[in-house]
């Protein structure tokens, strides 16, 4: 591997891990608000992309107002979803709960299938398709823009969580959802805004990631495991550990097929996600099965 | 008395469906000649099974319209195999057991056609198959109720290593999708770069519905290669061809038959120029002289499809669907009306066997009894693409 | 409950049905419907397993699809390429498939709820990765086909009406012994770790033990289910193994309720029958059906669809009853 194919491999591994870092944001958003799974999260970046599509593309938008508009649609996909889904099924086991979850996810995915079709949709870049040399590598404009989205929203998450009245008041209720609401903080309001802010988190980046990777209705699956993946590795707990996670799997997959040993052809650039939740999850059983006892 | 009543009801019950099952089964007046097809309208063959089924909605609307096969309306079950081999052989025992289903066309891929071989020739009823593999028609013993209508993925294989070596291309770099089709077509590159001259310096995968392969090609940017030739459906092509772009790879982009619709070029923008591929005459119209005996079926054909579906929509995949459908309505068009079903399918693959020198969309095809597929090698052409369009090469 | 199944009502319900299904593969009465019934069969001895799984550990399978694709392919490459004896296949992949979740099991269930979901979520796709990428052993994407047909000295099961039978007769095998299982002490022992573990392990009951048990169980049941649809459609592929069908596999569970054993016919059937029958022309609809199922059961009958019925049809006859005695 020469130095500029290291860099290479750097940066498509950041740009993917990028956009796995979004995701994993809104998983990690959810889950310390509310101890549920969203196994939609990945459709929530689906329908970013595809409505982004329809809006500048179709309808003609021009390009702030179609990305504005796709990502608060996305956040009201996410609110009924709480409001019709988790919120009527109040005290339900964690089995129905993840039930309920995918039920949503793969019926969000039916519909949008039905919607756009079946084949991909690619809406207009932010700047054009000229690629931009870099430290001996090669970046889409695009990718500086998933990159770049990404960092703002990391930084504006945390002051928001940190600094504002709801931020500390998402943060208490994930900390103890018992003692805050002996506090006069309602666990129900903060789901509900968990949930919109994490489908926000997911219409961003299907918003900046489409332009380049096209979206499909079922871009969704794999986008929301490897999120998944991304969150875990931060024990779901901390925002900056969900996207150093995620970075951290956009490389490593990218660097796996760089250095190309074995067996293992690219094919199974797939299967690396999957391992490492796998040994993530056996190797922490002891301190996740404590906090799932005790929540 | 109330026991008397739970028991009648119990009862009647019981006729009841005994009355439903007994409707259901019986053989209605053959009026209608049906035919079942299989094609895959939604998953990763979506984009050649959906011109398909455009393609046999149409035929029919046209035949029924100019008065049905002999007086008989034509009737055509479609079901969408989801691109599942297995939803395809469940539905294909469907058309066979249900449906009383009199030929068979579809299925869209080579691994779903594989999949029901044996039921069509258990069941014996004849089969005119759409997808690429040549195992579907060989071994010719084991074959006898199975034909189809495509190339085969070799001669895709054949016309670019052909091409490749008249432009002294030695060293290519593949990069496949992990589905059947891209499987099928690693395959073949591999087992005949060596007879043309070529070596694979570099031979990676992804998947279907993967997102980026620029890991994969920065991968072949450190070999020698001269060419890419990727094998996958038009939507990774895409991908493909626009992460070189990016990574301002100057080789040559040569990608299999399966991008050979406008979806392609929508997709990659701008990245679509100076893609390479094969495809069969639909595409370039325009350059076939008219002494060919395939201009007028192809002029008519998209026409017909294009005022339905829409300007520059036409699809070579569709096409296999039109030939396939064609002569299935040849021999229809032969048997005696009045065979019952069994018979009637086996006229039906007899009446196929015969068909001699009937100009396809996809090629000129004469079929016979070592010969299931019936076409000569060389009904594929390269284009490329220049600024959005099909252009042929020489 | 025991006096329940004594009315004469749940007797002659059962033998209806019970002649209904005798008789349904005759071509005079529903034999079209033979294929349909026989996926209906192998689908529901996944769902039992699954049932049991989730009704009595209270834990997700994500990944049951797995344990029916080894049995499948198991059964599939020693029968066609190397020669084996489909019976003896067919064991070999139930005893390998059930081995495999016995060490699984010990590893996974140290986690628990959503953890434990994403962990048979995890390896169900590996698997299926693994299906699709040994070529060399599975035939990769395009699968194997050529798989000989089962038989029994010279009774050849070479058409679905024998089959039928063949397939019915395993499915009911398995559902009469895990209701033994359910009212036997094993029984009493997982409803009382489904209630409570820590109840159930202060009374001496291994609890890590029996989760174990019952996910082997459900995986021999699983392989046993994929020997048979593979020796059916005489084909192997990896579609079937895949993600989805873990979730189409979850929704059956889901409608003919968690923990109830004869439901799982029930939900099987439900799904299938919507599936190949009523969903045919609905394109992506399929899915987005599927999805709507699973949210309104989970939300609205967490104890499945089919318990839910059952009491409304118990309140139905206990009206009527009543209405009986008074005139």
């Amino acid at each position: 591997m020469s130095a500029d194919q290291f860099v290479q491999y750097l940066v498509s591994g950041v740009t993917q891990g990028s956009i796995y870092a979004l995701v994993a944001l809104g998983f990690t958003m959810i889950y310390a608000v509310t101890r549920v799974i969203n196994f939609a999260q990945g459709e929530f970046v689906m329908l970013g992309g595809m409505l982004s599509f329809t809006l500048a593309s179709s309808v003609g938008l021009p390009l702030a107002p179609a990305l504005i508009l796709s990502v608060l649609a996305a956040a009201a996909v996410g609110v009924l979803m709480y409001m019709l889904a988790i919120r009527t099924a109040r005290g339900a086991s964690v089995v129905s709960l993840i039930i309920i979850t995918i039920g949503a996810a793969i019926f969000i995915r039916g519909i949008a299938g039905e919607l756009w079709g079946v084949d991909p949709v690619r809406p207009p870049a932010f700047s054009g398709h000229e690629s931009l040399s870099f430290l001996g590598a090669y970046i889409h404009p695009q990718a500086l823009w998933i990159i770049g989205t990404t960092l703002v929203v990391t930084v504006v998450l945390h002051l928001f969580l940190t600094y504002t009245m709801v931020g500390k008041a998402l943060k208490a209720c994930a900390i103890n959802p018992v003692a805050s609401s002996l506090v006069g903080i309602n666990p129900r309001t903060m789901g509900l805004i968990a949930f919109a802010m994490a489908a926000a988190l997911g219409g961003i980046g299907g918003v900046v990631m489409a332009p380049l990777t096209l979206a499909t209705y079922n871009v969704g699956v794999m986008l929301g495991l490897k999120g998944f993946v991304a969150a875990s590795i931060g024990g779901f707990k901390s925002q900056l550990a969900a996207v150093f996670g995620g970075l951290l799997l956009g490389i490593v997959e990218s660097l796996a097929v760089g250095l190309d040993w074995g067996p293992f052809t690219s094919a199974y650039k797939d299967a690396i996600a999957l391992v490492v939740l796998l040994l993530i999850l056996l190797l922490r059983a002891g301190k996740l099965a404590e906090e799932e006892r005790t929540s | 008395m109330r026991n008397y009543l739970k028991y009648a009801v119990v009862l009647t019950l019981v006729a009841a469906v005994l009355a439903l099952g007994g409707i259901s089964c019986s053989e209605e007046p053959k009026e209608a000649y049906k035919i079942g097809a299989v094609f895959a309208t939604t998953g990763p063959a979506s984009n050649l099974g959906v011109p398909e089924k455009q393609t046999v909605d149409m035929m029919v609307e046209q035949i029924n319209a100019a008065g049905g096969i002999n007086g008989h309306p034509l009737e055509v079950v479609i079901y969408n195999t989801e691109s599942s081999s297995e939803k395809c052989a469940t539905l294909v025992t469907r058309l066979i057991e249900q449906d009383n289903v009199l030929a068979i066309i579809g299925p869209t891929t080579s691994g779903e056609s594989l999949a029901i071989i044996d039921t069509v020739t258990t069941a014996k009823v004849p089969l005119v198959s759409a997808a690429a593999s040549v195992k579907i028609v060989t071994p010719i013993a084991d074959r006898y109720w199975v034909f189809k209508t495509p190339q085969t993925d070799k001669e895709a294989v054949i016309e670019i290593y052909r091409y490749m070596k008249g432009q002294g291309i030695t060293k290519v770099a593949i990069i496949t999708d992990t589905s059947g089709f891209g499987a099928g077509g690693k395959a073949i590159l591999e087992s005949d770069a060596a007879g043309y001259g070529i070596t694979i310096v570099d031979n990676q995968t992804f998947s279907s519905g993967d997102t980026s392969m620029q890991s994969q090609l920065t991968h072949m940017k450190g070999t020698a290669a001269q060419a890419v030739i990727c094998w996958a459906t038009d939507k990774e092509s895409a991908v493909v061809a626009q992460d070189m772009k990016t990574l301002q790879m100057t080789i040559t982009l040569y990608c299999s038959h399966g991008i050979a619709n406008m979806n392609f070029i929508t997709a990659a923008g701008a990245a679509a120029n100076g893609v390479i591929f094969p495809a069969g005459k639909l595409l370039i119209i325009d350059a076939v002289p008219a002494s060919d005996p395939q201009k007028e079926v192809l002029t008519q054909y998209k026409a017909d499809y294009e005022a339905k579906y829409g300007a520059g929509t036409i699809n070579t995949f569709g096409g296999h669907a039109y030939d396939a459908l064609s002569m299935v309505v040849l021999a229809l068009e032969k048997i005696d009306e009045k065979l019952d079903t069994a018979a009637a399918r086996q006229a039906v693959r007899d009446e196929i066997e015969k068909i001699k020198n009937f100009a396809g969309t996809g090629g000129v095809f004469t079929m016979s009894a070592t010969d299931h597929l019936g076409m000569q090698p060389g009904s594929l052409g390269m284009i490329k693409i220049v600024d959005g369009k099909w252009t042929q090469l020489k | 409950m025991l006096a329940k199944l004594k009315s004469k009502w749940y007797y002659s319900a059962f033998a209806v049905l019970l002649l209904l299904l005798v008789l349904l593969p005759f071509n005079w009465f529903l034999g079209h419907y033979t294929s349909l019934m026989i996926f209906i069969g192998i689908s529901t001895m996944v769902t039992v397993g699954l049932c049991l799984l989730m009704g009595y550990t209270g834990q997700v399978s994500l990944g049951q699809a797995a344990f029916y694709g080894m049995g499948a392919y198991i059964s599939a490459i020693l029968s066609k390429s190397h020669g084996f004896n489909p019976w003896l296949a067919m064991l070999i992949a139930a005893a390998a498939t059930g081995a495999f979740a016995y060490i699984i099991g010990y590893l996974i269930f140290r986690l628990r709820g959503n953890y434990l979901a994403m962990a048979t979520l995890g390896l169900g796709l590996i698997l299926y990765i693994l299906f699709r990428q040994l070529g060399q052993f599975t035939g990769g994407p395009d699968g194997m086909a050529g798989i000989p047909y089962l038989s029994i000295g010279g009774l050849i099961f070479d058409t679905p009406f024998k089959r039928y039978f063949l397939v019915w007769f395993f499915c009911l095998a398995v559902l009469f012994i895990s209701q033994n299982i359910v009212r036997s002490r094993t029984g009493r022992a997982l409803r009382a770790v489904h209630g409570s573990e820590a109840a159930a392990e202060s009374i001496g009951i291994n609890v890590a033990q029996f989760k174990v048990k019952i996910l082997v169980l459900s995986a021999v049941y699983a392989s046993l289910a994929g020997s048979l649809f593979v020796h059916h459609l005489r084909f192997v592929s990896p579609q079937p193994f895949d993600f989805l069908a873990s979730v189409v596999l979850v929704t059956m569970a889901v409608v003919g309720g968690l923990a109830s054993i004869w439901g799982a016919i029930f939900g099987a059937a439900t799904v299938r029958i919507l599936s190949d029958e009523l969903l045919l022309g609905f394109g992506e609809w399929d899915i987005a059906i599927y999805g709507l199922i699973l949210m309104v059961v989970m939300i609205f009958m967490p104890e499945g669809l089919f318990v839910k019925i059952k009491e409304i049809f118990e309140r139905w006859r206990l009206r009527y009853r009543r209405k009986g005695a008074e005139t």
